[in-house]
């Protein structure tokens, strides 16, 4: 047997089936439904059981079209700033509001990817998002929570 | 049946609905024409939307960015030999050869009508045939609903894997865990939900598909490094050529469309098979009904080779709604994510949606053949206006898609920890697409999982614990047998090849 990444991914997916087993095995059921056929166990305790079956078999058997991804032909700086980019914009949003959150998440994944001209940056986003914005909150009456244009009083 | 057409059609053709047609074709083609992203990607970004409007007009939209994207998925295999989604990869055989010789306006054209005759011939089959499979459905009882939810899942992780049972089957399951998570529907007890209030209503299904599609397709492209718009400059996409069909074009064509729309339809009924498998059958039949001096031109931009796959692939779209209209059950990626829509509007597909939605039913059906009609009068002139987007760079593009994505999940819940949740998700998903994890059989696993188990519960409780409800009635044990089949065939060939390793 040949150990790549798939077989490493197949182990993991072995390992998380008998971790959700487990917890399957974990969940209270109401002491009348314990013995009953069907409780609400009884469904993710055959899932891990299956999931144990399939990737323990992709584990034991060699792949039927075995595929290795050259990692050196892999981005992972942009993917990884992009990433992180999302996880910023993610906890952002809602303390400091869609406007400019949304505009400097486009700004700094747009940078990050590699464009470099300013203007189409600048276009794209802010004067972009308060278009965005303008259709959802003032056309199609969207509610879009923004405490920061709230304060300036843009937005009611 | 007649009232129920002209139902179907008042509320297609309202002025409303006949806008949110041409929109969700526009705005399909135009996502569809994007190498990578497809109809799921388009449906999936368009869910959010379509949330505020009456089911009936959201469904509408939905089937014209479904059918705008399958239209618009053959645009960039033609020009640019770039398939935007599995069920165009065929036409890109002669559709780019003629469009390297200068007859792209003509191969576009081409598509276009044979789209159009395929997805109209394959509507009144629908039209025909899904009354007939409702009232059939009627006597399918939970064992058969249960049986028939596996085979689709099977079905679809074999046909769809391209020789990855395993994978598709792990990304099955993996679907199924997900739709675990939360309260169980009967006694509301939490299942993994790790004491979290986040996770107690379970994974939003649009929040799954945007991350498994919209935004880890995203990062696919990016991780990989591949830049469509530098392959876009293989073809001039300003000057696409004349869009005039000749007669003895159009006699080939009249000979295709029809067995091509026959085959696709039949194709696209079957759980699993879809748009794929009937565009490749449709080309490897055409090729063996040809003349031998035509057959030649197979590969080198036969009308033909084009034709045949464009009809089939229209065909089996409107054949896999055959399943998902008549039996709740939905036979293929797309019509999953279009489940998971009907069912968040609160409409429950199946054999009773023929009876007690009667205007969703059918105007879902007229709004198919209306948005091949559209596609028809409004694309194929804009087409070369259109095929500029194509040049749109991605340092653009991938950060729209991002944050359209994000604003979708945002406008839903107000939540940080969706977000968070979504981009987990979509990392997992990118990583799992990197190494050829197949991301449909999940969704529709995912879809699945709450039906499953619902009906597991009804077959179980109704024969007191006892796993016999699988072979007591004969429509049990033929799907059954189906399922065997299907799953010991995968496996026996993972063994074959294992052997030839060792020989």
């Amino acid at each position: 047997m040949k150990i790549n990444s798939v077989k490493i991914i197949s182990l993991l997916f072995f390992v998380l089936s008998a971790f959700y087993l487990y917890t399957a095995h974990q969940i209270q059921v109401f002491a009348f439904d314990e013995g009953a056929p069907f409780n609400a166990k009884t469904f993710p305790i055959y899932l891990g059981y299956a999931g144990m079956f399939f990737s323990g078999l992709k584990i034991i058997l060699p792949d039927q079209k075995p595929i290795e991804v050259d990692p050196t032909f892999l981005e992972f700086k942009k993917t990884i700033l992009l990433v992180l980019t999302m996880i910023v914009y993610g906890a952002t949003i809602l303390k400091v509001g869609f406007f400019l959150s949304t505009s400097l998440f486009l700004v700094f994944s747009y940078y990050f990817l590699g464009e470099r001209r300013w203007k189409y940056i600048i276009i794209f986003s802010f004067p972009f998002v308060a278009i965005f914005m303008y259709l959802l909150h003032g056309v199609l009456a969207v509610y879009l929570r923004d405490p920061l244009l709230k304060y300036i009083g843009i937005m009611g | 049946m007649i009232e129920g057409i002209l139902i179907g059609l008042k509320t297609a053709l309202s002025f409303q609905n006949l806008i949110m047609v041409m929109i969700g074709c526009f705005a399909g083609t135009i996502i569809g024409m994007l190498p990578g992203l497809g109809p799921m990607t388009a449906i999936a970004l368009m869910i959010p939307i379509t949330y505020g409007f009456d089911p009936a007009t959201g469904l509408i939209l939905m089937a014209g960015v479904y059918y705008g994207a399958v239209f618009g998925g053959s645009t960039s295999s033609i020009l640019i030999n770039a398939p935007g989604v599995p069920g165009t990869v065929a036409t890109s055989f002669d559709g780019y050869p003629m469009a390297q010789q200068g007859k792209a306006g003509k191969a576009l054209a081409i598509a276009a009508y044979s789209s159009f005759a395929g997805g109209t011939i394959s509507a009144i089959f629908l039209l025909i045939a899904a009354p007939s499979l409702s009232k059939v459905s009627l006597s399918f009882r939970s064992p058969d609903y249960f049986g028939l939810m596996i085979l689709g899942l099977t079905a679809v992780a074999a046909f769809s894997s391209k020789g990855n049972f395993l994978k598709a089957m792990m990304m099955c399951v993996l679907g199924l865990m997900l739709a675990s998570v939360g309260q169980d529907t009967l006694s509301d007890i939490p299942r993994f939900t790790f004491n979290t209030m986040n996770l107690s209503d379970g994974i939003s299904f649009v929040l799954v598909v945007m991350a498994t599609f919209a935004m880890s397709e995203a990062l696919t492209i990016i991780i990989k490094g591949n830049d469509p718009s530098k392959a876009a400059k293989q073809i001039s996409l300003t000057d696409l050529g004349s869009i005039k069909v000749n007669k003895e074009e159009t006699k080939q064509m009249a000979a295709t469309i029809p067995r091509s729309s026959i085959l696709g339809f039949i194709v696209g009924v079957l759980p699993g098979a879809g748009a794929t498998i009937a565009s490749f059958l449709a080309y490897g039949m055409e090729r063996n009904f040809v003349k031998s001096d035509e057959k030649e031109k197979f590969g080198k931009g036969s009308v033909q080779g084009l034709s045949a796959p464009e009809t089939a692939n229209n065909a089996a779209c409107s054949g896999s709604f055959v399943p998902l209209l008549t039996l709740g059950i939905p036979g293929s990626g797309t019509t999953a994510v279009m489940l998971g829509a009907l069912l968040g509007f609160g409409i429950q597909p199946g054999p009773r949606l023929y009876e007690t939605n009667p205007d969703i039913f059918w105007s879902v059906i007229m709004s198919m053949y209306i948005g091949m009609v559209v596609l028809l009068i409004l694309n194929l002139p804009l087409i070369p206006y259109i095929a500029r987007i194509l040049a749109v760079p991605r340092t653009f593009l991938i950060p729209m898609i991002l944050f359209f994505s994000v604003t979708g999940i945002y406008l839903m819940s107000f939540n940080n920890f969706d977000i968070f949740l979504m981009i987990g998700i979509a990392v997992v998903a990118t990583i799992l697409r990197l190494y050829d994890f197949p991301m449909p059989p999940l969704i529709l696993a995912f879809v699945l999982g709450g039906l499953m188990e619902e009906n597991l519960r009804r077959s179980l409780l109704i024969s007191d614990g006892s796993w016999s409800f699988l072979w007591d009635r004969p429509l049990t044990i033929c799907i059954m047998i189906s399922i065997l089949i299907i799953v010991f065939w995968q496996i026996f060939t993972s063994f074959k090849t294992q052997k030839k390793q060792h020989v």
